[in-house]
């Protein structure tokens, strides 16, 4: 369990957390929203120790991060940066996913299982030999992630993942991101894709100028137009078209594309068609 | 572990101060001057001296926060230099010396960068007739300083988030953990770069030979006292150094022999 209480953090003399109070279950899947400079990066950053609070605490499983080191905290909590080049440095893909279970000691064995898995699983062991320098924004993208989920870490945190994906990277990644939380991860991510987080359905927290303004099931905080121009969001394009069309009947509060069809099909099957 | 944030020290705020408003030349002269002074003199009170002579300069500045953050950034750098200068025969005040002739640079170069603007440095160096893109590549690589400092911030979190202990092992090792460090942070600026040439190629970088600039320096009477200052000083200096011998406190005192590698 990830436990946030009273957390203030401060750049300098720049606050940025001012007072956030959340917890996070095992096994739950939450998404982190918010404007640019909100603080998103910065709550995550708290969960695996590598900031520490200048007030407050977090927890992690009970265990505060003031108490231990990152090191420790990482094999609990697996956390993807938001720019994949930021940690890529092996000569070949399979050493750069090898590279974190090399640091908590696992033996060669349980490595090359592993790896071999992952690499398995996000569809890149074609690029097993090759240099991770080499391969595209996205495909770089899932090495990151490989790498960081190749330690089985319980909670993990992804930092704006959608970014740089194409649409059919993007489905495949919404698969494994519900089925690695199917199998009692607990899944945050950090991102203004409100298409995505639709399609994930996750609980929303919302994060405005280093508060919480809001914490709820994505669809009490997405359909709630005021507060996610105050988070400078867009709703999504589903729910645009439905206020679009609200004077016709249509409800705004529609956010998905299934919930549309839904209410799409029972209209069109009370209209009664006339020959012209 | 060396904080990353030591290189706000050489990042330049915009503020009102006598110091931020002279013009470019006088400043790099100061500076110039106590480079100059660093390397004539080897006595640790005269480097005591020129270090502490910089702090009314500092705080007129009103820059005091961020030069401290670069004079602790470079202490641990200053340290190694005494600890290598110690172990390997030299004497304690010698190694003080020299530790004290690497913070006095620290402390000259990061007052000159705090307090003029990469803008200002350009217009300088065109003044004294330096080629605009070796002038630009200058400006640009300052400008870029606080920027690859931050970038590194972020790999070194990145890397720690997959368990990467940089104080873990015997020094050899502790070199090697910045392998996963600096290997990201070189592609990254040689990927920085190209996208930089290409976006200044786009914009008609280098086409006109003949530049004119909108801004156009000009010496005031305060820049012009400052640089006469600065010279004498340096020829204060010169003077000193060869014509009067300065009273040496070094003692002596050196680590045994016993210790010596």
């Amino acid at each position: 369990m990830i436990e946030v209480r009273g957390l203030h953090f401060s750049y300098d003399r720049d606050e940025v957390l001012r007072g956030v109070n959340t917890t996070i279950s095992d096994g739950e899947f939450v998404a982190i929203m918010g404007e640019n400079g909100a603080g998103k990066t910065t709550l995550v950053k708290h969960f695996n120790g590598l900031l520490k609070p200048t007030k407050g605490e977090v927890t992690i499983d009970g265990v505060s991060t003031k108490k231990t080191t990152v090191a420790n905290l990482s094999r609990k909590v697996g956390l993807v940066f938001q720019n994949p080049d930021h940690q890529l440095f092996s000569e070949t893909v399979f050493q750069e996913v090898a590279f974190s279970m090399k640091n908590f000691g696992y033996s060669e064995e349980v490595i090359k299982k592993r790896v071999d898995f992952i690499l398995e699983t996000l569809d890149l062991s074609s690029y097993a030999d090759s240099s991770p320098f080499m391969l595209s924004g996205g495909e770089r993208k899932r090495v990151a992630l490989a790498s960081v989920l190749v330690s089985d870490p319980k909670h993990i945190v992804l930092d704006e993942p959608t970014i740089g994906q194409d649409f059919q990277q993007k489905d495949k990644l919404r698969n494994f991101i519900i089925q690695m939380n199917a199998q009692g991860r607990t899944v945050v991510i950090v991102t203004h894709d409100v298409e995505f987080v639709v399609d994930c359905k996750p609980r929303v927290i919302l994060v405005s100028g280093g508060h919480i303004i809001a914490d709820g099931t994505y669809y009490e905080v997405l359909s709630d137009t005021a507060l996610i121009q105050k988070a400078s969001l867009t709703s999504p394009q589903i729910a645009m078209l439905m206020l679009s069309l609200k004077d016709l009947g249509f409800n705004p509060k529609i956010l998905d594309i299934y919930q549309a069809k839904a209410d799409l099909e029972q209209r069109l099957s009370n209209v009664v068609y006339k020959d012209v | 572990m060396l904080s990353i944030r030591m290189f706000e020290g050489f990042k330049f705020k915009q503020r009102k101060t006598p110091i931020h408003r002279l013009d470019p030349r006088p400043k790099f002269m100061i500076a110039l001057t106590i480079f100059a002074l660093s390397l004539i003199f080897a006595n640790v009170m005269v480097f005591l001296l020129l270090f502490l002579a910089q702090l009314p300069l500092v705080c007129i500045s009103r820059s005091v926060r961020r030069w401290l953050g670069s004079i602790k950034g470079g202490a641990i750098l200053a340290a190694m230099i005494f600890v290598m200068n110690f172990l390997t025969g030299s004497t304690l005040v010698f190694s003080a010396t020299m530790t004290l002739r690497f913070l006095v640079l620290v402390s000259a170069f990061s007052l000159f960068f705090m307090t003029t603007s990469p803008d200002d440095l350009g217009l300088a160096l065109e003044k004294a007739r330096v080629p605009y893109t070796l002038s630009f590549t200058f400006t640009m690589a300052v400008r870029l300083v606080p920027t690859i400092a931050l970038e590194a911030q972020t790999i070194i979190d990145a890397q720690r988030s997959r368990g990467l202990e940089m104080e873990r092992g015997n020094l050899i090792q502790r070199i090697r953990n910045y392998i996963p460090i600096l290997i990201p942070l070189i592609v990254s600026a040689i990927r920085r770069s190209t996208e930089l040439a290409e976006a200044l190629e786009s914009r008609a970088f280098g086409v006109t030979k003949d530049r004119e600039s909108l801004v156009e320096l000009r010496m005031k009477l305060s820049d012009y006292a400052t640089v006469i200052i600065a010279l004498a000083v340096l020829a204060i200096g010169i003077y000193v150094q060869l014509l009067i011998t300065l009273p040496s406190l070094d003692t002596g005192i050196k680590m045994p022999a016993l210790w010596k590698f």
